[in-house]
């Protein structure tokens, strides 16, 4: 039996496909853009092709993120937050507490040890601390955001980034340039700003050490360093990180395929 | 007879009042504060007493306010910009009751008394929601002059509606209605809505009373000043001088400095040095 998971980010749309032994069979990231509808579409079709299967072979499909309702080929959507900690414990068996950083929005949330859901807290006002802060941080210093964490990493005297307003940020490190600053100085003085309001946030649920990081920004290796050092503890990450909201979601997909097929049901 | 001037160090425009005896306004200048923020105060000065006609000399008192203020090197005083914005907006209009202040980075609403003193204030100056940093990136997302763009939003028979109080993801908003072929004039309309919204929150705040004025540059945006007026259910003071009014209150603040000094016996020398 094979099932799939595909979350529709505010940035990116993730599709995976997951074996009933929990093999993950295939997987696909592409940009989400303005037409959700086609980029839930162009995720579970990538996922596919990826895996060598067919369309008809999946079973059950499961919707997630901010554009779940408009995978319009899913059989059940579930929010994120449930998504994510599911994906979590499962990959990553004894997270206590995941931090999922967005393109536009960033979330902590507490985990059980089945992967439900304990507490959670989230900030999608504003996109300080969100992957879209990285983004404009690396817009201005003229760089690529997939390689802002690793020059990040070469700092020897961080600054002291001191606005929280993306926007704000940006002209700040115009000045910081103009003052003959280093880029990795000021890139690792965001990254510490990032850190330090995710630390924030997570304190909000109850932080306990076993954190799993997920979202499109654990990626970024200067941020997993940036939080190991704000934590004091280290931080789980890995090339499925990215993924979990949609791992997350295939996994229930497997939960509700195997209920509906479970003997005396449907 | 002596004249002071009022130097208003904002996050984007250095604004400069000389104002006389009778605090009559001899000349004013407005240029962007740029990086070098005490050149920026320099210069605005330079120009404003050329439009006045006065020589430097005969500056007796220099009053600086703005988040630049202590970059004024010729300063004689600094003034918080919510003390001198109560002021400044009295000055225009005597009865005002209620300022809101609209900068580039900077939104504030202060109620004040019958004599222009601040009584209570909110400030936003943590983020750039609702300020005019955020109408400048819509402008140029869109491609629309900053100027044109009050005007435009009024045009709108179809606002489009911008939920996202966040300046960035707002522009995201604004690019997807775009994508969506949106009219221009509907997308700035939600846009200004959206700051509107914001205004009259913290207009709130500090408790909204019958006369409110505007003032800071975005003042000059007419689209925030109809949409304002319609969400408050009464006329707001605008006066061309609106964005000058952080200057403007620096400027009435020197002059009652400079009569207590005289008062007080302090003897007054026209500095030396500056002409």
């Amino acid at each position: 039996m094979i099932v799939a998971g595909i979350d529709v980010g505010s940035t990116a749309t993730k599709g995976v496909l997951l074996h009933a032994d929990g093999r993950i069979l295939g997987r696909a990231l592409v940009p989400t853009g303005a037409n959700v509808v086609r980029a839930a579409e162009r995720a579970f079709q990538e996922a596919l092709r990826t895996a060598g299967i067919e369309d008809w072979e999946v079973c059950f499909i499961v919707g997630t993120g901010y554009g779940r309702y408009k995978v319009q080929f899913g059989h059940a959507q579930i929010t994120e937050i449930s998504c994510h900690a599911k994906g979590a414990q499962f990959l990553m068996p004894g997270t206590r507490t995941v931090l999922d950083i967005g393109g536009q929005d960033t979330k902590a949330i507490k985990v059980g040890e089945a992967g439900e859901v304990l507490d959670f807290c989230m900030n999608d006002k504003c996109a300080a601390g969100t992957g879209r802060f990285l983004e404009a941080a690396a817009g201005v210093l003229g760089l690529d955001l997939a390689e802002i964490g690793d020059v990040s990493l070469r700092s020897r005297d961080p600054l002291r980034v001191t606005n929280v307003c993306t926007v704000f940020v940006e002209s700040e490190i115009v000045s910081h340039l103009a003052k003959g600053r280093k880029v990795e100085d000021i890139l690792r003085g965001v990254h510490n700003a990032i850190a330090a309001r995710s630390l924030a946030l997570l304190r909000r649920v109850g932080y306990e050490p076993g954190l799993a990081f997920t979202g499109g920004v654990s990626r970024n290796r200067g941020m997993v360093r940036a939080l190991e050092e704000r934590l004091g503890s280290p931080v789980h990450a890995s090339e499925d990180s990215p993924f979990m909201g949609a791992i997350g979601a295939a996994l229930y997909a497997r939960e509700r395929a195997e209920h509906a097929a479970a003997p005396g049901k449907a | 007879m002596y004249h002071v001037a009022g130097v208003d160090v904002g996050s984007g425009t250095t604004k400069v009042v000389i104002m006389g005896e009778g605090r009559r306004v001899l000349g004013v200048s407005e240029l962007r504060s740029g990086a070098d923020l005490e050149a920026a105060a320099v210069e605005g000065l330079e120009k404003a007493c050329r439009v006045a006609r006065v020589d430097h000399a005969r500056i007796a008192y220099v009053a600086a306010t703005g988040y630049g203020r202590y970059q004024v090197g010729f300063r004689d005083v600094q003034i918080t910009e919510i003390t001198c914005h109560a002021r400044g907006a009295h000055y225009l209009f005597p009865g005002t009751r209620c300022v809101l202040d609209v900068g580039a980075q900077c939104t504030r609403a202060i109620n004040v008394d019958f004599h222009g003193r601040v009584r209570k204030f909110r400030s936003n100056d943590k983020c750039a929601a609702g300020a005019g940093r955020f109408l400048e990136r819509v402008a140029k997302a869109l491609e629309v002059d900053l100027e044109q763009l009050g005007e435009l939003s009024l045009r709108s028979k179809e606002p489009q509606p911008i939920s996202s109080v966040c300046a960035v993801l707002a522009e995201s908003e604004v690019i997807n209605h775009v994508s969506q072929e949106r009219k221009t004039e509907d997308i700035l309309n939600g846009v200004h809505r959206s700051i509107v919204d914001r205004l009259a929150a913290l207009l709130r705040q500090v408790g909204l009373e019958s006369e409110v004025t505007l003032t800071g540059g975005v003042a000059r945006n007419i689209g925030i000043v109809r949409l304002l007026e319609a969400r408050l259910e009464r006329q707001v003071n605008v006066s061309s001088d609106a964005p000058l009014a952080g200057a403007l209150g620096a400027a009435v603040l020197a002059l009652e400095r400079m009569r207590k000094l005289g008062a007080e016996g302090t003897h007054l020398y026209v500095r030396e040095g500056q002409a």
